[in-house]
């Protein structure tokens, strides 16, 4: 089972949290601005490998939370992973 | 039921050549539907399906084999009802037996607002042409005598909608029905070969990289299950899929035969009998996107509660196997079907937890958007540019998912 770290609460099986989807990450390679928000909004990365999302404690304290998770294994190999830039 | 007489497969292998008019990637029931469409309808055969693995034993191996057309837009109720067609006649056209059986399927609801929603689906889908009523719990428990409308006193039946012509077939036998029917009419089907790359002329793809050598092509197509992804984008094609793991479970032999099938809009959860007698229990797919392919006993568990609400019974039985699918489930919960964009490469996927019962009309469509280079009037509005023009196709209730 997997577990994910909520911020608040600690350590909690993943059936109390809903699942918050992917960062939505349009590549570099895409550079009009329109391009770019289409591609925001409607595409996904979809990676089969290390996988940035969002989990919401949703049975809990509803407290969002980021994580990586390797989706070829379905294990989480970082917890409470920081958006903010350093 | 039918009265067919099991016949032996003839499958002929072949080594690949180094060129083919079109090069199939999947051995899916879409990827073989394509080449046996293209083959009978077309007559283009020199046409390689290049499978990473065996024949069907992706997600065409992995699904919960039923066919319904009760969907709740008008371009879906018109595709799906034509496969329902196709799949009616494939017995006789291949000579293969598909145990193909008329079942019925009850769409049962719980809230008033999930009965407006079935009165609605029987609306459209009698405008249609498809035959889905409403039915009141009396109607329910005569067509499903096991049923406890209490819903185990938490999820009281208030009615369902009833669509007759909803069936089932064999999965695997509808997989080896077109690869025989394919194989016969010259098709090779490349078993154990991975593609690993798209050739590429300037913006144009030309042909398939793999682990038995390059193969050079018309046309590519995209049939994949799971890996689209990964396959579009050695092609520059970004696509609104993201891909979740889908899982089921039979039981052992429930003696007493069970007629329908029994399928939840609020609980979300399905049953019917398989020919052996099993009970077949399927859910709709995991909350998180994943690769893997691993079970989960919390799926069993949950799964298990919910149809022991509705059928009593089940809670006697023992499960025996369970098994997952990797799902790719587009933004507006329909498939995607065309030209993505990039010359010589096509596309088919999106097909989510809805695929196996447009295996004949995604398959007879694309393989006549290849042999024509147009796109055929029923698959138009499911085309991947549908989301830039914002023309989604959204039909999530339909889909048994939420």
């Amino acid at each position: 089972m997997l577990i994910v770290f909520c911020p608040n609460c600690g350590p909690r099986p993943v059936e109390e949290f809903r699942f918050g989807g992917e960062l939505p990450s349009p590549p570099e390679s895409i550079t009009d601005p329109a391009e770019r928000d289409f591609d925001q909004v409607w595409m996904f990365n979809n990676v089969a490998g290390i996988h940035t999302e969002r989990w919401y404690h949703d049975a809990g304290c509803h407290r969002w939370t980021t994580v990586r998770r390797d989706t070829r294994v379905d294990r989480i190999v970082e917890q409470h992973v920081s958006l903010r830039p350093d | 039921m039918n009265e067919f007489v099991e016949t032996l497969l003839s499958l002929t292998w072949h080594e690949p050549r180094s060129s083919y008019d079109v090069v199939i990637i999947g051995g899916g029931g879409h990827g073989l539907a394509t080449a046996y469409y293209l083959a009978t309808r077309h007559g283009i055969t020199n046409v390689a399906v290049v499978e990473a693995d065996y024949i069907g034993s992706g997600n065409s191996g992995r699904n919960t084999t039923i066919i319904r057309s009760n969907y709740g837009i008008p371009e879906s109720i018109r595709f799906y009802r034509h496969s329902q067609v196709l799949y009616d006649r494939l017995e006789d056209e291949t000579g293969c037996w598909i145990m193909h059986a008329t079942k019925g399927l009850i769409w049962l609801a719980h809230t008033e607002s999930a009965m407006r929603a079935e009165r609605a689906r029987c609306q459209l889908n009698n405008a249609m042409g498809v035959e889905t009523v409403l039915v009141d719990p009396v109607e329910i428990k005569r067509l499903c005598p096991q049923i406890d409308l209490s819903g185990g006193g938490r999820y009281p039946v208030l009615g369902a909608s009833y669509h007759v012509p909803a069936s089932t077939a064999r999965h695997d036998r509808v997989v080896w029905a077109y690869a025989q029917g394919a194989m016969e009419r010259g098709v090779h089907v490349l078993q154990q070969t991975t593609v690993t790359g798209l050739l590429r002329d300037g913006d144009r793809v030309v042909g398939v990289r793999t682990n038995r050598g390059d193969i050079a092509a018309g046309t590519v197509m995209s049939a994949v299950g799971g890996d689209v992804t990964t396959i579009a984008s050695y092609a520059g094609v970004r696509l609104p899929v993201r891909t979740h793991p889908l899982q089921a479970f039979v039981t052992n032999g429930y003696s007493q035969g069970f007629g329908p099938i029994v399928s939840d809009t609020e609980l979300l959860c399905y049953i019917s009998q398989t020919a052996r007698g099993q009970m077949l229990i399927g859910h709709e797919y995991d909350r998180e996107q994943s690769y893997s392919r691993q079970s989960s006993f919390q799926f069993l568990q949950a799964n298990a509660v919910k149809m022991s609400y509705l059928l009593p019974f089940v809670r006697n039985l023992r499960i025996l196997r369970q098994w997952t699918g990797r799902c790719d489930v587009s933004a507006d919960f329909s498939p995607i079907m065309g030209f993505t964009g990039v010359d010589g490469f096509v596309i088919t996927t999106g097909w989510g937890t809805w695929g196996f019962k447009a295996i004949p009309a995604g398959g007879e469509q694309m393989a006549e958007l290849i042999a024509t280079g147009r796109t055929p009037e029923m698959i138009a509005p499911f085309a991947l540019d549908r989301f830039a023009a914002d023309h989604s196709m959204a039909d999530q209730g339909s889909t048994g998912t939420r």
